[in-house]
């Protein structure tokens, strides 16, 4: 696999909304490379007829009877946001304000 | 004293539930400020519990099969109202609006939470040098690490400050801290027991499990925490099997594989070790011979893809919204990655980095769906391999515990440590790792007991045996 780059880290880094320094970029550059680089030995093994495994339990659609049933208490949830407004979550802005 | 004595002798009266944890709290005090293994100390909370357990005998009732023990639990456990950080920064100061059905059941059962343990961050890392809030240090050699993930876990009953703990194993993290502090830690079979209120790593491989100082009490625990819940839609539905009844019926007959591709690269005196604890199991009646499981060589490299893919997309949830640290910023992007930048520690980010390079575009069919096919191959493995034998054995790690520093200078040489455990939860089996000697440096080895898909019975009575050879050697 090819060598991992500063650009790589930060497309990286956009995709998983992590702000990261200067510093951090150019360590993760490096340490990504190595990591990635032992990994690949997964990478090199002829596998095409062997189907993937994404979960040890066989199972498919759990399901549970359609019950109205107490939920956790919707203020001692709030209570730990950062920020909230009438009953719901506060965020910044998501996208600039048209002028 | 162990879990089962101090419950009995709460039942009976013979001893208040006051007096024991007094006594545990007592040791802490002594203690925990030279080895930090808790993150949380719950002591008044504690001291209550335990007068309402004495009380209920008082009354006549019975608390349960833990009545009175203290039981440390691993700060990636809800906890209701109670601070639950995964040593880390981006939950500090967070109270959990619901309790983990693991700790539901410990105190149904009359166990006593004491505290909350420290971690590697997220349960990420091999050592707790990743907590945010500073290592915890093995009791067995303070200048040594107690492992991890779950090293407060290990070190709490190491230490003497809990009989019993809960940790959380995703790829080795209560085996490889068991084997360092020189106690018993058992992983689960996979649905065996809850996972709701664990925060979430790799769901698909994490497991909650008992370590305690002897095998006895990790079947005491394990019993008392294993089963279906209704909570977790991965879990086992059947009902459990209760391991502790069927402890010491000996390995007589048993078929006992030695698994030969885990022990390349293992220090001599650990090695020495493992043979001495299968002889122990041949002269108690087993029958000893060579597995091969060939698919666990590439183990490590596909839990190392797998896990990280998996924790990219549950620790997207940590984005400063809904709890936990905020860092405002200009827009909800911007808030977002200056939350996670402060929030999370190096090796988390590089965890998340991996998996999210690991599941991108262009990438995804040569890293994360490649690790999906070698997980396949390691489940053929050892399913072939249990048709000649009913337990594994190996080391739980390939060394004894290492100094601090000795390995963070390198993430791949601290994921090395992982080798001998990773290819269990890609199978989604059950292993435990036993005490066995020490090793040339005095500490504590580990031996790694491995068994089929709900086979802990059989684990647990292999266990026992190499558990009493320890013990008169």
């Amino acid at each position: 696999m090819s060598e991992i780059t500063r650009a790589d880290v930060e497309h990286v880094a956009h995709l998983a909304r992590m702000g990261l320094t200067t510093e951090e970029v150019t360590a993760l550059a490096g340490e990504l490379g190595s990591i990635l680089e032992y990994a690949a030995q997964v990478s090199a093994l002829d596998l095409a007829d062997v189907p993937p495994t994404a979960h040890p339990l066989p199972l498919v659609n759990v399901l549970r009877p359609d019950e109205v049933r107490p939920s956790v208490d919707r203020d001692e949830v709030l209570a730990q946001a950062p920020a909230t407004e009438d009953g719901r979550f506060r965020v910044p802005r998501i996208m600039a304000e048209e002028s | 004293m162990s879990a089962e004595a101090i419950a009995a002798a709460v039942r009976t009266g013979e001893r208040t539930a006051r007096d024991v944890i007094d006594e545990h709290l007592a040791a802490i005090a002594a203690r925990d400020a030279e080895l930090h293994v808790f993150n949380h100390l719950a002591a008044d909370q504690a001291r209550a519990e335990a007068d309402a357990i004495d009380a209920a005998v008082a009354r006549g009732e019975d608390p349960g099969p833990l009545a009175g023990v203290p039981v440390a639990l691993k700060d990636n456990l809800c906890t209701r109202g109670v601070p639950t950080t995964c040593s880390s920064r981006i939950l500090d100061r967070w109270r959990p609006p619901y309790t983990a059905t693991v700790v539901e059941a410990v105190g149904a059962a009359g166990g006593i939470p004491i505290g909350k343990t420290n971690l590697d961050e997220f349960a990420m890392g091999s050592s707790t040098e990743n907590s945010a809030f500073g290592p915890t240090r093995n009791p067995r050699d303070p200048a040594r690490v107690p492992g991890g993930s779950s090293g407060g876990s290990a070190a709490a009953v190491a230490a003497g400050f809990a009989p019993l703990a809960l940790g959380s194993d995703t790829g080795g993290s209560i085996r490889q801290p068991a084997a360092f502090c020189g106690v018993v830690g058992v992983k689960p079979t996979y649905g065996a027991v809850s996972r709701y209120g664990l925060i979430a790593f790799a769901s698909s491989l994490d497991q909650v499990g008992p370590f305690a100082a002897t095998v006895a009490d990790a079947a005491l625990l394990l019993d008392v925490i294993a089963g279906p819940d209704p909570a977790d839609s991965t879990s086992v539905r059947e009902a459990w099997t209760p391991v502790l009844p069927t402890l010491g019926e000996g390995v007589s007959g048993l078929r006992v594989g030695i698994v030969k591709e885990l022990l390349d690269d293992i220090d001599a005196d650990v090695l020495a070790r493992v043979h001495g604890a299968a002889d122990a199991l041949a002269a108690a009646g087993a029958y000893v011979g060579e597995a091969s499981v060939p698919a666990v060589r590439h183990g490590l490299a596909a839990y190392y893809l797998i896990a990280p893919a998996e924790a990219s997309s549950n620790l997207a949830r940590y984005d400063g919204v809904r709890y936990g640290l905020r860092v405002d910023g200009r827009d909800v992007a911007d808030m977002n990655a200056r939350t996670r930048d402060a929030g999370f520690g190096a090796e988390v980010k590089r965890r998340i980095m991996v998996g999210t390079y690991a599941l991108s575009a262009g990438y995804y069919d040569a890293y994360y769906g490649q690790a999906q096919r070698v997980r396949t191959l390691v489940i053929r493995d050892f399913d072939a391999a249990y048709q000649d034998f009913d337990v594994l054995l190996s080391p739980t790690t390939p060394s004894t515990a290492f100094a601090f520093g000795e390995k963070t200078g390198d993430p791949l040489s601290m994921y090395l440590s992982d080798v001998c455990t990773t290819p269990t939860n890609l199978a989604g089996h059950p292993a435990m790792s036993v005490p066995f000697g020490t090793g040339a440096n005095g500490m504590p080895v580990g031996v790694q007991v491995l068994a089929p898909a709900l086979g802990e019975s059989t684990m647990f009575r292999a266990a026992a045996v190499i558990e009493q050879a320890a013990s008169s050697s």
